[in-house]
């Protein structure tokens, strides 16, 4: 359900671009995905699938996913992790002083097309 | 063969949404319209708050309420019987308003008069929070059999609230739900969310929430 919203916004953007570059179909689009987005990404491209295909620009194109690693920075002592294996707890000093740096992206990177 | 073109994009999913919220801001400002975006989970009594919520500022304000849901129009019926206006939006299956979905409304619901709009958002803690809908303020409401760990589990509905209202205190003493707790995991996510225990079914706390509430009308006018 979450991911067919994104999916309508992603189309609405690509069409936008398509209409402002003159573009006659899409062959891809690349999305970048932060590991912590809360974004499925198998279900993104199952509601990718449904939803492209109505759109003569986008028919058959594919959606590429790269995914993005998710990096909290420790406020107590200022040193980086990795999100998924930690949480929001520092496994340097254990402070929960900590904020996300990267992971949460849901962003269109590029379009490939003709 | 046609040469494959690459066009660069790199832009959130959320940017053009972000931009429309920012805008349809901009123009209830001009208008003159507060407008209040509520969310919870299903079930946590959003539609009774509401109903008290409106019953106590009726007379103070012109209010008008969007009622969101995927289906069926019990909530906009039951506000409507409250003697405000209100109108019910489809979302067609979708999980949550985006901003044009909300200006639809708003355009929808006469707005011209209207001084506090209040959305009633779809009943889901994780798409609402994602999508911003041009709100002037947003509420959460959490009820405590939901117990005192969502905003652990939730992060971003915590995060992107000004005001979180803990419902159904009535029934506290039967659940394991601990309200000092509960304002901590809510202060982690968020130190500067108001957070009002309430209970809409006895009308506990509703006049703190309708203070705040006037509170931050006032602000926003100016």
């Amino acid at each position: 359900m979450h991911e067919l919203g994104i999916v309508f916004h992603i189309i609405d953007r690509v069409e936008r671009v398509g209409r402002e570059n003159g573009l006659e179909k899409v062959s891809a689009v690349v999305l970048e995905l932060g590991e912590v987005s809360g974004v499925v990404p198998g279900y993104l491209t199952d509601c990718w699938r449904w939803a492209a295909a109505k759109s003569p620009l986008m028919e058959g194109s594919e959606l590429k996913i790269e995914t993005l690693p998710a990096i909290t920075r420790c406020g107590g002592c200022g040193r980086d992790y990795p999100t998924v294996a930690h949480g929001r707890t520092c496994p340097h000093c254990r402070s929960g002083d900590t904020w996300l740096l990267t992971g949460s992206e849901v962003d269109i990177k590029e379009i490939e097309a003709y | 063969m046609d040469r494959v073109r690459i066009i660069e994009v790199k832009q959130s999913v959320f940017a053009d949404n972000d931009r429309r919220a920012d805008q349809l801001r901009r123009e209830l400002k001009e208008r003159g319209i507060f407008l209040l975006n509520l969310m919870s989970s299903p079930g946590s009594g959003k539609t009774t708050t509401l109903a008290r919520t409106v019953e106590l500022l009726k007379d103070e304000y012109k209010i008008g309420v969007l009622e969101a849901d995927i289906d069926s129009d019990v909530d906009a019926r039951t506000m409507a019987a409250t003697g405000v206006e209100a109108i019910q939006l489809h979302t067609g299956g979708m999980c949550h308003l985006d901003a044009d979905m909300t200006r639809q409304g708003l355009d929808a619901l006469v707005a011209g008069d209207v001084e506090l709009a209040i959305l009633e958002n779809v009943g889901n803690l994780v798409c609402p929070a994602e999508f911003d809908t041009g709100a002037v303020k947003n509420a959460a409401i959490l009820s405590v059999p939901e117990g005192d760990d969502k905003p652990l589990k939730y992060p971003l509905m915590f995060q992107v609230c000004d005001v979180v209202l803990i419902n159904k205190m009535d029934v506290a003493p039967y659940f394991d739900f601990d309200l000092d707790r509960c304002r901590e995991h809510i202060r982690m996510r968020n130190p500067d969310a108001e957070v009002i225990p309430i209970c809409a079914k006895t009308g506990e706390g509703i006049a703190q929430w309708a203070d705040w509430l006037r509170g931050q009308m006032a602000a926003w006018r100016g």
